[in-house]
């Protein structure tokens, strides 16, 4: 008899969601640093992911870079345009990717960026290859759920789509937003690019309470948070909180590699007390 | 592909021109791009919108434009007639103002009190910036530092009308950085402002938008063959940057499938060189500013630099519209070099007294191409697109002399 129930065609491909499960049980919220991948050294590229699971960060995301990042601010940008002058594409991403792995088969990866490199890389060459490096989830940005059939190779070789929502987004669209939302829902607390710094919490608690009351998946929210007590602030209210430009900023100035998984430590410890400090 | 029944009936309501098009944008986007689209749809067929258009268009454009036999080019070329579309002749100078006059009065009715717009050749910031100036609205213009350096004049004139400029010094700081910024405006701002796309690119519901403000072109145009000369063209050249101008005279005769139509993209320094923005003639299908057509970048995905003297046509990627085109086999696309524009350029000046834009040049070059195609009594209408006094100090530097 043929087993009744079909295997689960990436067998790391629910990380997401077990992260998320643990987290839950534990009554912690979740800490995913961005940081754009190759920058600022490709060859220390996978110290560095180490380095931000030892900081205390609960999932990653690799930002694949494009030259065109058109929701990015100039932070995430010029570390973009750092990292493609240096020849970085998804190769090398899912190279680092892989390496990784070989020491950490439990923090979840996603990698985030834009559509364009992956419709030129080919959608079921990047998701077979995606998978075989450990990777578990995608967020393109510049893909809505509306062109989101494109995407099918990546859902069938099981790379769960992250979607954003925003505070413009209405209520219908919510509804058909949470309905089709895996791994996580990542919330953009505010109608802008990345790296502004108009935070409202007061604003954004009611917004990612409605939404969470509708997700069947936990809500990330990101944009704006930026050190311990912005942190804190969304913990309040969100399943995990996503911290990107100033990290990438920070990592930036590393004055030569081996400053550079020091300073990831050092800026996502002090995040990770206060997250935890209940 | 299919064969298509009728070019008119696209895009689809997803604003998919077969594969290509679409909304391709973040999530932020996706409210205002609808907002827009009920707005925009619901407008074109509204009779009182239509006759505001068409007032505009007739007192403050000064349309129609003329359908001028460039006589002693023809001659001087020695094939078929050469006709000219005279969207120079427009306000502003270029056919831009077609859209900016259409797109101003979506905003009006939208309630919008602030308008952005990106620009390469600044001949639709200056037509964003005019039109915002006439309804009162503050105007926003975003322009490559290099774009800056290369069309000071339309700089100061929009300054001049009172919009603000601002330099963009990202990537290649030329039109595809300006549109990234100008998106980057609107995300932050999406509340009180409309974003005046200036080319037939960018998501739904903008490369329809933008087409319908520019058929007026080609309606005339086919009106006044018609009129004029009792038949139709045998072939149509355009210079395609974004492809709003091209499209604008096509579209009318896309169902017309004895004119023959022909796209003439920027090859720069030669399409061998890799220093061109033909995107359609060298590039491949991918994904740019919100829609999916055809691009120019390399195997990473990552788009590459465009090379092109006109600043208008320096941009990497094209309208989905014409991506339709080309794969459907309607349209050609094909590369003008810059000495074969500047060639052009000169030769009309002296045999018609007329100073196209850089951009138009490369039009003309490609219809002084086919007039060699065609017997004498053949007609070849190009479109052209812009004045060339913009570009005097462009061609001055490329040639050594100092104005
Ligand atoms: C005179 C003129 N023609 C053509 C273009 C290219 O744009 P499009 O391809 O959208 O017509 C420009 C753009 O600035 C222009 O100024």
């Amino acid at each position: 008899m043929p087993n009744p129930v079909s295997p689960i065609p990436n067998p790391g491909s629910r990380r997401i969601d077990r992260r998320f499960a643990a987290l839950k049980a534990a009554s912690r919220t979740g800490l995913i640093p961005f940081v754009t991948a190759g920058d600022p050294s490709p060859e220390h590229m996978v110290t560095l992911m180490h380095a931000l699971v030892e900081g205390g960060a609960d999932l990653i995301e690799l930002g694949v870079p494009f030259s065109d990042p058109m929701a990015d601010g100039l932070v995430i940008q010029h570390a973009s345009e750092r990292a493609i002058a240096k020849g970085v594409g998804i190769g090398e991403v899912l190279g680092w990717v892989a390496a990784f792995r070989q020491r950490d088969a439990q923090t979840p990866i996603v990698l985030m960026g834009y559509l364009n490199p992956v419709e030129i890389h080919g959608y079921a060459r990047f998701a077979q290859e995606a998978v075989q490096a450990g990777v578990d989830g995608v967020l393109l940005v510049d893909c809505p759920l509306e062109e989101a059939a494109v995407l099918q190779p990546l859902r069938d070789a099981g790379l769960q789509q992250i979607l954003l929502a925003a505070p413009t987004t209405a209520p219908q669209r919510m509804v058909r937003l949470c309905e089709a939302a895996e791994g996580f829902l990542y919330y953009v607390s505010f109608a802008g690019i990345t790296g502004a710094g108009q935070l409202s919490t007061h604003d954004i608690a009611g917004r990612v309470a409605d939404v969470r009351a509708q997700a069947k998946v936990p809500v990330a929210v990101g944009f704006g948070i930026r050190d311990a007590q912005s942190a804190k602030e969304i913990a309040a209210f969100a399943d995990a909180v996503v911290i990107g430009s100033a990290l990438v900023a920070r990592l930036a100035e590393a004055t030569g590699p081996d400053d550079i998984a020091g300073r990831a430590k050092d800026f996502l410890q002090p995040i990770r007390a206060a997250l935890d400090a209940h | 592909m299919p064969t298509i029944d009728d070019f008119h009936a696209w895009p689809d309501e997803h604003g998919r021109f077969g594969n290509y098009g679409g909304s391709y944008v973040a999530e932020t986007l996706m409210a205002p791009l609808a907002e827009l689209t009920e707005a925009y749809l619901r407008l074109r067929k509204d009779p009182e919108f239509i006759a505001e258009l068409d007032r505009d268009l007739k007192y403050y454009v000064g349309r129609p434009s003329p359908i001028y036999h460039a006589e002693r080019l023809s001659q001087h070329v020695g094939g078929a007639r050469i006709l000219l579309k005279r969207e120079d002749l427009n306000h502003t100078g270029a056919h831009k103002i077609n859209n900016t006059v259409g797109q101003a009065l979506v905003a009006k009715r939208m309630g919008k009190p602030r308008i952005i717009a990106e620009t390469g050749a600044g001949q639709h910031g200056v037509a964003s910036a005019t039109v915002a100036a006439r309804l009162g609205l503050k105007c926003v213009v975003y322009m490559g530092a290099v774009d800056i350096e290369r069309q000071k004049m339309n700089v100061y004139r929009m300054k001049l009308l009172g919009a603000e400029v601002v330099p963009v010094t990202s990537g290649s700081k030329t039109l595809k950085d300006a549109l990234n910024e100008a998106m980057r405006d609107w995300v932050t701002n999406v509340a009180d402002t409309f974003y005046m796309i200036g080319t037939v690119a960018g998501p739904h519901p903008y490369p329809l938008m933008v087409r319908d403000f520019n058929a007026i072109v080609g309606r005339e145009a086919r009106a006044q063959m018609l009129q004029d000369y009792g038949r139709l063209p045998d072939a149509l050249t355009a210079c395609v940057g974004g492809g709003s101008n091209a499209i604008g005279l096509f579209h009318e005769f896309l169902n017309d499938r004895d004119v023959r139509i022909v796209g003439a993209e920027a090859a720069g320094d030669g399409i061998e060189t890799g220093h061109h923005a033909a995107s359609l003639a060298a590039g491949r299908p991918g994904v740019l500013h919100g829609n999916r057509t055809y691009v120019l970048c390399d195997d990473n995905g990552q788009i590459t630099e465009t090379h092109s003297v006109s600043a208008g046509l320096d941009y990497p990627g094209v309208g989905p519209e014409h991506s339709f085109l080309k794969d459907a086999g309607r349209a050609e696309y094909v590369g003008v070099t810059d000495d074969e524009a500047l060639q052009a350029f000169h030769l009309l000046a002296r045999t018609e007294g007329i100073l196209a834009a850089l951009e138009s040049s490369h039009a003309v070059a490609q219809a002084i191409k086919l007039a060699r195609e065609y017997p004498k009594d053949g007609l070849i209408l190009c479109n052209l697109s812009g004045r060339g006094d913009k570009d005097v100090h462009t061609i001055a530097a490329r040639e050594g002399v100092e104005v």
